[in-house]
């Protein structure tokens, strides 16, 4: 799946660098926070981990075989920021060393195989984690979601990508046709292989597996007959001071790179009609599609009404688009942490802080 | 270190082009690259200028022409998905040899036959001139997060420690009678990884430990800087910079 060089566009190359630049950026910034001092060595042990484990070929059946992309399983064993720059580390150094992937695609293959698939497996496991009730089954199954979720999502990705900056017209149902159903495939073996492996490593080593750390039970003592929590160790990790003000540059960061997407990227994006709406348009769907509740809205189809020209009208639309959603979503955020921190007593609070 | 972690597409040498600051030549691969993409298409004999550019650059590095070819076959499946190309692509029909094939998925085929197989050739001949201690240096230089580069060094050095001891528990399966032949055995084989992650991470921890009672603190020192001349720069970028007037020519003509 490694992107070669010609296959995408300039400018849409140059603007997945720096979606893969800022994503690279943000992970640093956060594997130091998972990891600490012991970053380097370890998260350079991890690559060459997923890079010698991307060889170990699985046999399917009659002579094929298949191996591991190993984005999922990163993510679930050493944490998202750790996993996004190890499976980053591992294509750049594909890329410069193997030649394997382009260099002036290196940007589409960082965003596609390192933050897409890590990203979305990573979500989807946290998610069932939450929702599934703490055993080492429900692992072996969240694990196996996510992983089987994260190849077709790279897939689309790549589809979405090959949209906005592919070289040849392939037409683009083709092309996601082809892609996803390959990949939905891949990704079942990714999952069976993924979820085989986490369990393996939970059976052996539970505290080392980023994604389990909630599966360690209580410590209890039995005191006159009766089981009492113990108090919590002393060497708890202590609530970063940082955090704070980490997470608000990181929010300016990213509101910073959607208002650059949404404002200038968008100049470059065609305007031709997306897949879904070239299927309607030929296949004449579209002269039954009633108008849109929001169609006179001021902000319908992606244009800003009373603006002429059509790039800074799309421009204008993304930028009010972004902030819309960035208030919106920093609404919900505050709205949902005021009320947790209103849950938590003072007394818990006062341990974890220790 | 040593000549045993020479990684194996290295070439030794000592031609003008090993001898180059390795800053210099990645800034001019991956210059000369962008200019190849950014070439027309139809521009067809553009990009025979460029491979006659590279053939003269991997002369000049002593480097010999079926050595660069086999290097080359990396891009095999590519190929293959190129050559399907031409049969998927809208657009107008045009008939070779009986077959009906598209014009569009024709040019779009020779798009990334052309422009990736120059790009795997600029990089395979960095990567054969170029020590990996040195394309690090060259990277930190260029200002690469030194986490990073620091992390890539750690791959690249461990990546084949982790990859024999990968072979040593193939060879310990094998001894003791396991084939693997089907779905039904991917649980030895999940299993052995999951020992091989067990193994690194633990390993990734001894190294880290052995780093601190050297005095690590989080960052490494720079013991050699790698600097280059004028003249050096100027050598290094012919190659872009007599790409770029081909590719000039190329969009004027």
């Amino acid at each position: 799946m490694h992107v070669p060089d010609g296959f995408i566009d300039a400018p849409v190359s140059a603007a997945t660098g720096v979606v893969a630049a800022s994503a690279i950026a943000v992970s640093l910034r956060g594997a130091r926070r998972e990891l600490d001092e012991r970053t380097a060595p370890l998260a350079g042990l991890v690559a060459a981990f997923v890079f010698a484990v991307q060889m170990l070929n699985f046999p399917v059946a009659a002579g094929t075989s298949g191996h591991l992309l190993g984005g999922a399983l990163a993510a679930i064993l050493v944490g998202p920021f750790t996993g996004v720059l190890c499976v980053s580390v591992v294509l750049l150094v594909q890329g410069i060393l193997f030649a394997d992937g382009g260099l002036t695609a290196l940007g589409v293959n960082i965003t596609d195989m390192a933050i897409v698939t890590t990203v979305a497996s990573y979500a989807v496991f946290r998610l069932l984690v939450k929702v599934l009730p703490r055993s080492r089954r429900s692992m072996s199954v969240a694990s196996f979601t996510a992983a089987l979720v994260s190849v077709p999502a790279a897939a689309v990705a790549f589809t979405l990508i090959y949209a906005v900056g592919g070289t040849t017209d392939v037409s683009l149902d083709k092309v996601a046709t082809a892609m996803i159903g390959v990949h939905v495939l891949i990704g079942l073996g990714e999952a069976a292989i993924t979820a085989l492996t986490v369990s393996a490593v939970i059976a052996v080593r539970p505290d080392l597996v980023y994604g389990a750390r909630g599966l360690q039970q209580r410590l209890k003592l039995r005191v006159n007959g009766v089981l009492v929590d113990a108090p919590a160790s002393t060497g708890a990790r202590t609530a970063p001071v940082a955090a704070r003000t980490s997470r608000r540059t990181l929010w300016l960061t990213g509101l910073a790179t959607s208002l650059v997407l949404a404002g200038f990227v968008s100049f470059y994006a065609s305007s031709s009609p997306d897949g879904l709406e070239k299927v309607a348009a030929d296949h004449g769907l579209d002269k039954k599609a009633a108008g849109h509740a929001a169609a006179d809205s001021p902000l319908a189809d992606y244009g800003v009404k009373d603006v002429a020209d059509a790039r800074l009208s799309g421009g204008l639309a993304g930028v009010i688009g972004v902030g819309a959603t960035a208030v919106a979503g920093s609404a919900v955020f505050w709205t949902v942490r005021r009320r947790r921190m209103r849950e938590v007593s003072p007394a818990s609070t006062a341990v974890e802080n220790v | 270190m040593g000549a045993g972690h020479a990684h194996r597409l290295y070439r030794h040498g000592h031609s003008p082009v090993h001898g180059l600051p390795p800053h210099t030549k990645l800034a001019a691969v991956f210059t000369f690259v962008v200019v190849v993409v950014s070439t027309p298409r139809e521009a067809m004999w553009a990009f025979g200028l460029y491979a006659v550019l590279l053939g003269v650059v991997a002369r000049y590095a002593r480097v010999p022409v079926g050595f660069l070819l086999k290097r080359l076959l990396i891009e095999v499946p590519f190929v293959a998905f190129a050559v399907l190309m031409p049969f998927v692509a809208e657009g107008g029909r045009v008939d070779v040899l009986g077959l009906s094939l598209s014009v569009n998925g024709l040019w779009g085929a020779w798009n990334v036959l052309a422009k990736g197989t120059l790009g795997v050739a600029a990089s395979v001949l960095l990567a054969s001139t170029t020590e990996l201690r040195e394309l690090l240096l060259g990277l930190q230089r260029l200002k690469l997060p030194p986490l990073l580069v620091q992390i890539a060094s750690f791959m690249i050095r461990y990546g084949d420690v982790i990859t024999d001891e990968m072979r040593r528990m193939r060879i310990a399966r094998e001894s003791r009678g396991f084939e693997a032949r089907g779905v039904r055995h991917w649980g030895v084989l999940a299993k052995s990884a999951g020992a091989l992650f067990i193994r690194s991470y633990e390993r990734g921890e001894r190294v880290h430990l052995a780093m601190v009672s050297r005095g690590y603190t989080g960052t490494m020192p720079v013991i050699d800087e790698v600097t280059a001349t004028r003249a050096q720069w100027s050598y290094a970028f012919a190659l872009p910079f007599a790409a770029l007037v081909v590719c000039l020519l190329g969009w004027f003509l």
